[in-house]
């Protein structure tokens, strides 16, 4: 099992040359920070003009903001070599990955890991920490625990769809930007809770993409307040366990995709 | 100015409109894209609107509008530079410009025209049928747009809405020069596109920021490009109010031209011309 070491190598070859760019790294970075950092003064305007959204406040609403920010942002640095891989296959350079004697999965996230998405990184913890200094009674070790492990249940299902989405250029030979509905549609969904959607639009969100597995859920929990949608504290505290299993399924379909590939010869 | 002079520029113009409407497979997954975040945003306004009893500045049925016309007409907003010029610029090619026998002010406006318009009209016209038509069919009649409440709001929209395809042009012009002096652009970019959504009233429809803010929003450019088109769209800007709307917009943009025009001139005394 080298396959650690070699990630770390690959790593570290990619941080290097994105620092070569320092003042463009720099600039992307607080430029990232600076576009979400408006995104959440937007929620804010909308609050000081509404009160508060089916019973939520904009504390609360923090929370589950901040979360998925964090989790999109390191999610989108890790699997950035999913992304852009249908460029990839119209080029026909997957060619070039079939030929090395390490797996397909590797190689792709080793790829790149974008070092700007820092930018979102930071303003998610800013709004996250506003949340949790805010709020009472969230500090104890369990809770944080579900916090981190809902954050990691949340980074494996977006590199799941990512996977899935690169996935799909085996068959069009383009990386269907379809799926951006799901990843930047599901993002902005997560940024409030859940309960205040329609009933169709949250079923969808539960059962079918289930991002609410990895932030309405164990949110609640965290908030440690009654559910809305009356789920028990259990099902709050095993509900990231979906993300690992997002990303498995999203491996063998990969794994599928593979098999099926053929060469653009180009 | 007589119709010669005019010529090359309507070539330009209808040349790149061609070229653009070549990709429809990525607009047809834009669109898609724009339906669903549309949802996302109208799910939230909604439970905001449900969450209270007191009357607001707008009502739902006009933020439903406001959204849409807003995923419709994205294309539209000056928040990018034209991918082509950055890379003229960086790869010296931007000389072969200025042996162009037009005007280079002229030629990247008649540029920007034609970039804002091609991908919006592709997408505008599908994205307002299925909003306005299919969403109802699906049972989302509360979130369908729905047209202008009299023929002079439609008449005062389409007006406004020329003059907000002028002023955004001329900012992205204005974006494009500025690629003279950083090349990359990257911070020039960052930055109009941080002003240009949140200050348009693209992230939160203007009427429902601070009260404190409203009138030092509505006094900047870039109210005119989605706030005041959209509300006389919906009436909340009634049509006799529109001939101050279509001022603003029009002052604006004859500020930025000349400032354009004058960096211009100003980055071309001092160009240096990458590559050989």
């Amino acid at each position: 099992m080298d396959a650690l070491p070699l990630y770390g190598r690959y790593v570290a070859i990619s941080l290097r040359a994105q620092l070569d760019y320092r003042a463009s790294f720099v600039m992307q970075a607080a430029g990232q920070f600076l576009v979400t950092g408006l995104e959440f003064v937007g929620i804010w305007t909308l609050f000081r003009r509404f009160g508060a959204i089916k019973g939520w406040t904009l504390e609360e609403v923090a929370l589950f903001y901040g979360m998925i920010s964090m989790t999109y942002a390191v999610a989108e640095a890790i699997a950035r070599g999913f992304d852009t891989f249908g460029n990839m296959v119209k080029y026909g350079e997957f060619d070039r990955i079939l030929l090395r004697p390490r797996s397909t999965v590797l190689q792709l996230f080793g790829q790149e890991l974008t070092l700007r998405r820092i930018g979102r990184l930071a303003q998610g913890a800013v709004v996250l920490a506003y949340a949790l200094s805010t709020l009472h009674g969230v500090w104890s070790v369990e809770r944080i625990a579900l916090l981190v492990l809902a954050v990691v249940g949340g980074v494996c299902m977006f590199v799941g769809l990512i996977i899935l989405q690169a996935t799909s250029a085996f068959w069009t030979t383009e990386s269907l930007e379809v799926w951006n509905a799901f990843t930047y549609g599901g993002v902005t969904m997560s940024q409030y809770p859940l309960s205040i959607y329609r009933p169709w639009f949250r079923r969808f969100f539960t059962f079918v993409i289930p991002l609410a597995c990895i932030n309405y859920f164990p949110g609640v929990a965290i908030l440690d307040r009654p559910d809305p949608l009356g789920t028990a504290v259990a099902f709050q505290w095993l509900a990231p366990l979906a993300g690992p299993m997002f990303l498995l399924i999203a491996l063998q379909v990969w794994k599928l995709g593979v098999r099926h590939y053929q060469s653009t010869g180009s | 100015m007589t119709l010669g002079a005019v010529r090359p520029y309507v070539a330009i113009v209808s040349a790149r409109f061609r070229m653009l409407l070549q990709y429809r497979a990525a607009a047809i997954a834009g669109l898609w894209t724009q339906i669903v975040f549309g949802l996302v945003i109208l799910g939230i306004f909604e439970a905001f609107f449900r969450s209270t009893t007191r009357a607001h500045p707008m009502t739902f049925a006009q933020i439903v509008s406001y959204v849409w016309l807003g995923q419709a007409l994205l294309g539209m907003l000056p928040w990018n530079a034209d991918a082509e010029v950055r890379a003229m610029v960086r790869s010296g090619a931007v000389a072969y410009e200025l042996c162009r026998p037009v005007d280079l002010y002229g030629l990247w406006y008649a540029r920007a025209l034609a970039w804002r318009t091609a991908p919006t009209v592709l997408r505008a016209v599908p994205m307002c049928a299925i909003a306005s038509i299919g969403l109802p069919l699906i049972g989302l009649d509360e979130w369908r747009l729905v047209a202008p409440p009299s023929v002079a709001s439609a008449v005062a929209f389409a007006s406004t809405l020329a003059c907000t395809l002028l002023l955004g042009c001329a900012l992205t012009t204005l974006i494009n020069i500025t690629l003279l002096w950083t090349i990359s652009g990257e911070g020039i970019v960052i930055l109009t596109t941080t002003l240009v959504t949140f200050l348009s009233g693209m992230i939160v429809p203007v009427p429902l920021f601070p009260d404190w803010a409203k009138p030092i929003v509505q006094a900047l450019p870039f109210a005119g490009l989605v706030d005041f088109p959209f509300r006389v769209y919906t009436g909340h800007i009634p049509p006799q109010a529109t001939v101050w709307v279509v001022q603003h917009q029009l002052l604006w943009t004859a500020a930025l031209v000349i400032l354009g025009r004058w960096l211009l001139s100003r980055g071309l005394r001092r160009i240096v011309v990458q590559g050989g």
